[in-house]
């Protein structure tokens, strides 16, 4: 394979449009074996529906095809299946996973590509008749996890695995294919504690050192310079700027990002409230949330203030609002203004002027097939007979106020759509979460929990979606509960915080203590 | 972290795993004195029985490994063994040649409407149980369609007594006199007064070995996967669609088999009911063995016979014993079939939600015993 010193893949010209609606334009992408390129972009720069066009997925067909031209190893190519892009050395690991629960990790890894032994009943039935050779998936599969450079066990069942190890047992099966040349890893540390994340970069690198090119997507910057050799950085469905990754830093990736500079609002305007009076106190409190169970939390939280919940990954802190708002089964009493709230009860959590954005936000936050208008009207119109018109005993939606408040949200939040009428699944990430956000506000509630809010959304909807909470609790004297991965933005937008370790609070400071200490709560009680 | 956390041992969770089986062994443990069978009696009864039906239930495995959950449907296999009976006995094959020519005969019937039903069920993805009730209605107006008009003026029909006096359609009973316990005869040896059908035991303990063997097949993993998640198993490049339709087929054919086994030992058949309550009965056996709409295995199957007809020899009996009516046991049968299905639909349910609870109910207890210590 000397003669192999041209490109691996070439992208040339890949222009796509969604009903007349342009979202990629003019991309030329190259990539030498082993070479690892780093793909950041705003949500919905076009990131994925690149790799969606790359991997022949199903949806860019469905939508009349792409233009432009793909090769590999100079030859030009036209997946129409992932299933020809499997078979042409391409292996994606996409952000859901897909593993089957009930099986090993050895079993997933080698899932339908298992080693037979030929027997008499397979001479007549054909090979699915074969039996399996559970020596040698078991061998493949311990192979598969060596390249991987990342220890996990081969026969662990997938659902006992913290959410870390099932990403590792996907990349291990795309590692698996014998014949993999070209790994596209769709934000992958998404999901993985920070230790794991390093794990995860150094296995990058020996994949590259292997010879198999990476093309590594994820919104987390440093990772990006810390393992990449060629940074590509796409907006608006064009490639902005193509650098090699010596030679930016990470100011200048997130300038061509958003297309403008961001200011780094380090600004912390962390108030201190001594004579506020507590809202909510929580006492020994524990939560069954999978991944994310909790116990023995003791917390109080004041009146008007934002409270910030940090902690790593697996830790519990999301298992915290989850459980009090009553998504998941929860022990222990929570008081809210003197009264105690029942828990395992989201409708009586609702009645108490309590309102949850969810981390869940296709899954729990939103109707997806419906308008913006009746994504942000619903919950207030079932549960406070809001934007409702009663003429005697017959209650009509206000359609007026209803589409009304829309607009406004749409204005103040910045949602990019068509219109209030929009379905809320044709929305990108982050403006999802912004909807969301739209509907708790709508809610006018007393007291809110924001679960993730920045999570997968970009750098400029990230600082918009923190100043409207900021702004929801200045003006309206709401108190708000961030729980979030990242320290930074607690840091930036709340006045207290408390790290969730090992499924405790680990302690609370006031933001303005070094991120050092925070850093120290963090792994203290780790699991 | 290998396995999954070793709850405690608990009682309670025992009896609440295996309520079904624990509840049968106790009405059988009343009903045995009321009854007043001698042990020897009711071991040959049970034998016959065992003989007669596991074959049958074993067919129920291979859907439930795919998760389809419990195939109605192998009614129609039962169809298929019936039809080919019917052309063996016309034929006048008689004994174990008749027995072995009607299993050829069924298997491409068999494999037909496993074929059919095994698509309509990819049409009806986790509605299979419902769905493969009522083709099983259906199929049933086809089969007396063929049985009552096509047999005689197309599908040739020699004997008149196997045909109904108008010249065609096939009488009310066929008689199989001619194959009656040939297999379980064959072989079969006598200990202190208990028959002991060798042969068909045999046949059953080869059906299990081919459960065995099968579940380490390729095609068994794949149906393991996809009973576990269709989506990601289609990913993978698994056709999920053939593999759950050659689950079903393999149920059909084994069912057919098994129809056929158990004709022979009663020695004749209503031709237009006697399959018709065959996937009820079964079913109930497999559940009240300890199965669940999810998890089956030759165990639960064979301890299902043995619980199931046990209960069916001694209820008559017992039934009479205190109220003077044998009707009671009938009654008996019927109630106790439909009720065990119904329980087992609803526990497959509520066996879900349990578990996620149990992990509160742990999770607290956890906590509960920290506070205790740090005291």
């Amino acid at each position: 394979m000397e003669k192999n010193k041209g490109p691996l893949l070439e992208m040339r010209n890949i222009k796509k449009d969604f009903f007349g609606n342009q979202v990629l334009t003019d991309i030329n992408l190259s990539l030498r074996p082993g070479e690892v390129l780093g793909l950041v972009g705003e949500n919905g720069a076009g990131k994925s529906t690149l790799m969606k066009i790359l991997f022949g997925m199903d949806v860019i067909r469905e939508t009349g095809g792409y233009e432009g031209e793909i090769r590999l190893d100079g030859q030009a190519v036209n997946f129409s299946t992932p299933f020809e892009a499997l078979a042409a050395g391409i292996g994606m690991v996409h952000q859901e996973f897909s593993l089957i629960p009930g099986f090993t990790a050895a079993e997933n890894i080698i899932l339908n590509r298992e080693p037979t032994k030929r027997n008499i009943v397979s001479e007549i039935f054909g090979p699915r008749m074969d039996t399996l050779d559970y020596k040698a998936i078991a061998q493949s599969a311990d192979k598969a996890i060596d390249k991987m450079g990342v220890k996990i066990s081969a026969d662990m069942v997938i659902s006992d695995m913290p959410v870390g190890h099932k990403q590792f047992t996907e990349i291990a099966r795309e590692l698996s294919k014998e014949h993999l040349r070209l790994l596209i890893l769709d934000e992958p540390t998404a999901v993985l504690t920070e230790k794991e994340a390093e794990a995860l970069l150094a296995s990058i690198r020996s994949m590259s050192q292997q010879g198999i090119a990476v093309i590594f997507i994820t919104h987390r910057l440093q990772e990006i310079l810390s393992v990449c050799d060629t940074v590509v950085v796409m907006r608006d469905g064009y490639v902005v700027k193509e650098s090699p990754a010596k030679e930016i830093d990470i100011p200048e990736i997130t300038r061509w990002m958003v297309g403008r500079k961001v200011e780094t609002s380090t600004v912390n305007e962390a108030r201190e409230l001594p004579d506020a009076k507590p809202i909510m106190s929580i006492r020994k409190l524990w939560v069954d949330m999978p991944g994310e169970t909790v116990r023995n939390i003791d917390l109080d939280i004041k009146e008007g203030e934002i409270l910030g919940i940090g902690g790593l990954a697996g830790q519990g802190k999301l298992g915290i609002p989850n459980g009090i708002m009553g998504l998941y089964e929860a022990g222990g009493t929570v008081e809210f203004e003197g009264k105690p709230i029942p828990l395992n009860n989201p409708r009586k959590c609702l009645d108490a002027s309590l309102a949850f954005v969810s981390e869940d936000r296709r899954g729990v936050g939103l109707l997806l097939d419906e308008s913006l208008e009746w994504n942000v009207a619903f919950s207030a119109m079932q549960i406070h007979d809001k934007f409702l018109k009663k003429i005697g005993p017959i209650s009509w939606r206000d359609e007026r106020a209803i589409r009304e408040v829309t607009k406004r949200y749409i204005d103040e939040l910045q949602i990019k759509c068509t219109g209030s009428r929009q379905k809320a699944k044709e929305l990108s990430g982050g403006n999802q979460q912004k909807v969301c956000l739209a509907k708790a506000f709508a809610l006018q509630p007393k007291f809110l929990f924001v679960s993730e809010p920045t999570r997968g959304i970009d750098v400029g909807a990230k600082a918009l979606v923190l100043e409207a909470l900021k702004r929801f609790n200045r003006e309206h004297g709401v108190t708000v509960v961030i729980i979030s991965s990242e320290l930074e933005e607690l840091r930036q937008s709340c006045d207290r915080i408390a790290i969730v370790s090992g499924g405790r609070i680990a302690g609370i400071l006031p933001a303005t203590e070094s991120s050092e200490a925070f850093g120290t709560l963090m792994v203290s009680q780790v699991v | 972290m290998k396995q999954k956390q070793r709850t405690k041992f608990s009682l309670k969770r025992l009896l609440q795993d295996n309520s079904v089986p624990i509840m049968f062994v106790l009405i059988c443990a009343i009903c045995f004195p009321l009854a007043g069978y001698s042990p020897s009696y009711l071991i040959n009864e049970l034998i016959t029985r065992m003989g007669r039906n596991t074959f049958l239930i074993l067919a129920l495995l291979i859907p439930i490994m795919a998760g389809m959950g419990l195939n109605f449907g192998m009614t129609l296999g039962a169809m298929a063994g019936e039809i080919a009976l019917i052309l063996v006995v016309d034929w006048q094959i008689w004994g174990i040649p008749g027995i072995i020519l009607a299993m050829i005969i069924s298997i491409p019937i068999s494999i037909l409407l496993g074929v059919f039903c095994g698509n309509l069920l990819n049409k009806a993805k986790g509605r299979e149980m419902i769905t493969s009730y009522f083709i099983s209605y259906f199929m049933n107006g086809v089969y007396q369609l063929v049985v009552l008009f096509l047999m005689g003026p197309i599908i040739p029909i020699v004997h008149a007594s196997l045909k109904l006096p108008r010249g065609y359609g096939v009488r009310n009973t066929v008689s199989l006199l001619s194959m009656r316990q040939y297999l379980d005869n064959l072989l079969a040896i006598n200990v202190n007064g208990v028959k002991i059908p060798v042969l068909t035991f045999i046949i059953i303990g080869v059906l299990c070995l081919f459960i065995i063997w099968f579940r380490r097949t390729k095609l068994g993993q794949d149906m393991r996967a996809v009973a576990q998640d269709m989506e990601v198993a289609r990913d993978a490049g698994i056709n999920v669609d053939r593999t759950r339709i050659v689950a079903i087929v393999i149920s059909t054919v084994v069912a057919g088999f098994g129809m056929i086994i158990y004709l022979q030992n009663l020695g004749n058949f209503p031709t237009y009911s006697a399959h018709m309550q065959i996937g009820t009965f079964s079913i109930a056996a497999l559940l009240v063995g300890g199965a669940s709409v999810e998890r089956a295995s030759i165990g639960n199957a064979f301890l299902g016979v043995i619980l199931f007809h046990m209960m069916f020899i001694l209820a008559p009996e017992a039934g009479t014993a205190i109220t003077g009516d044998s009707m009671i046991g009938e009654y008996f049968r019927t109630f106790v079939s439909y009720g065990v299905i119904t329980v087992a639909l609803i526990m497959y349910e509520t066996r879900k939600r349990r578990v996620k609870s149990m992990t509160g109910h742990l999770l607290a207890q956890a906590q509960k015993e920290e506070e205790a210590r740090s005291k």
